[in-house]
């Protein structure tokens, strides 16, 4: 039986009240818009009670100027079925405002796959995700400072990689 | 090189040359590579290993993958900031004398990648001696590259000590 997606956001706006705002579909795509600060227990509602055991990706946008709240945390979940509509994909979407660090709650105890996903956002994006168990940066060197994905950063700035280059030979072993 | 075969030395012959002339004939002619491969270049410098263009009819197919054994770096990729440092290393590791071929776009200039992450040729930290432009070169190129490392190992050499 395929996913009534109706039934399953008043089931979460009734266990948690307001926390889904908006239901955007696009070419058979749904997308819920959720409340940042309940991001945890959402996804973890959606996995005990609804099936969707899979976290797909785990992504952000940044819309600098675009729009308010600055930043978007985007979650592609999968539920899983024998029969082909069985399988359904959803996305959720959770404003992040700007700040120093801008912040949200890990979903690393609901999914453990969102480890990598969530520190690759980091790396990229700066958003610190409270929770997460070993929070580094993955892609880029562990010294490096800017967050490239941002869109007020020069995409050509190779400075910040010249000085990690750098420290990386002086410091000989590592 | 002089090669004399004179009946009065019962047919033996012998060789003259110069030390130096000799020591870089025998360099030029075994060429150890320790290939650096990060990306689609490095699939094209295996096809250059392979059979059908042979890279060991020029006397250097045997790739070490310790840099201590080899005398000629094959930098075949995109080379990132973060493993510039590595490659670095790899390069001072290997010992005198040795030489740098920077196989395609990437290693060259950057390619494609204007980006902050990917050095815009690995000249930015290391001494390349030959460059091959292409993405990726043909292996035909790469043993021209091969060849011309060839050429100026015979004319400038290196010291013997």
């Amino acid at each position: 039986m395929s996913l009534d997606i109706d039934s399953l956001i008043s089931a979460l706006n009734e266990e948690f009240p307001g926390s889904v705002t908006e239901k955007l579909k696009w070419r058979g795509e749904t997308t819920l818009v959720v409340d940042k600060d309940r991001i945890r227990a959402i996804c973890a509602r959606l996995r005990e009670s609804h099936g969707f055991a899979f976290l797909a990706d785990l992504t952000a946008v940044d819309y600098l100027t675009v729009r308010s709240p600055r930043y978007e945390v985007v979650y592609h979940v999968h539920r899983f079925g024998e029969e082909y509509d069985e399988n359904v994909r959803i996305r959720l979407k959770a404003g992040v405002e700007d700040a120093d660090s801008p912040e949200i709650d890990s979903v690393v105890p609901v999914w453990s796959g969102a480890d990598w996903l969530e520190r690759e956002v980091y790396d990229m994006f700066g958003i610190v995700f409270s929770g997460h168990p070993d929070l580094r940066r993955i892609l880029m060197p562990e010294d490096y400072e800017p967050f490239p994905l941002r869109k007020d950063f020069d995409v050509r700035d190779r400075e910040a990689s010249k000085r990690s280059f750098q420290r990386a030979l002086e410091e000989g072993d590592d | 090189m002089g090669v004399n075969a004179s009946p009065a030395l019962g047919g033996e012959g012998f060789l003259t040359t110069k030390i130096e002339a000799f020591a870089n004939w025998g360099r030029k002619n075994s060429l150890w590579p320790m290939p650096f491969g990060t990306a689609c270049c490095a699939i094209e410098m295996m096809a250059v290993f392979a059979s059908r263009f042979d890279l060991s009819r020029f006397g250097a197919e045997v790739a070490r993958f310790s840099p201590r054994q080899a005398d000629l770096m094959l930098v075949s990729g995109t080379i990132t900031y973060k493993m510039a440092s590595v490659c670095r290393r790899i390069y001072d590791q290997m010992p005198e004398p040795k030489w740098v071929i920077a196989m395609g776009s990437c290693t060259c200039g950057g390619g494609p990648f204007d980006s902050y992450a990917v050095v815009q040729g690995i000249d930015e930290f290391l001494p390349v001696d030959v460059y091959i432009g292409g993405c990726p070169p043909r292996p035909e190129a790469v043993i021209d590259a091969v060849m011309k490392i060839q050429k100026k190992i015979e004319l400038e050499g290196a010291p013997i000590l």
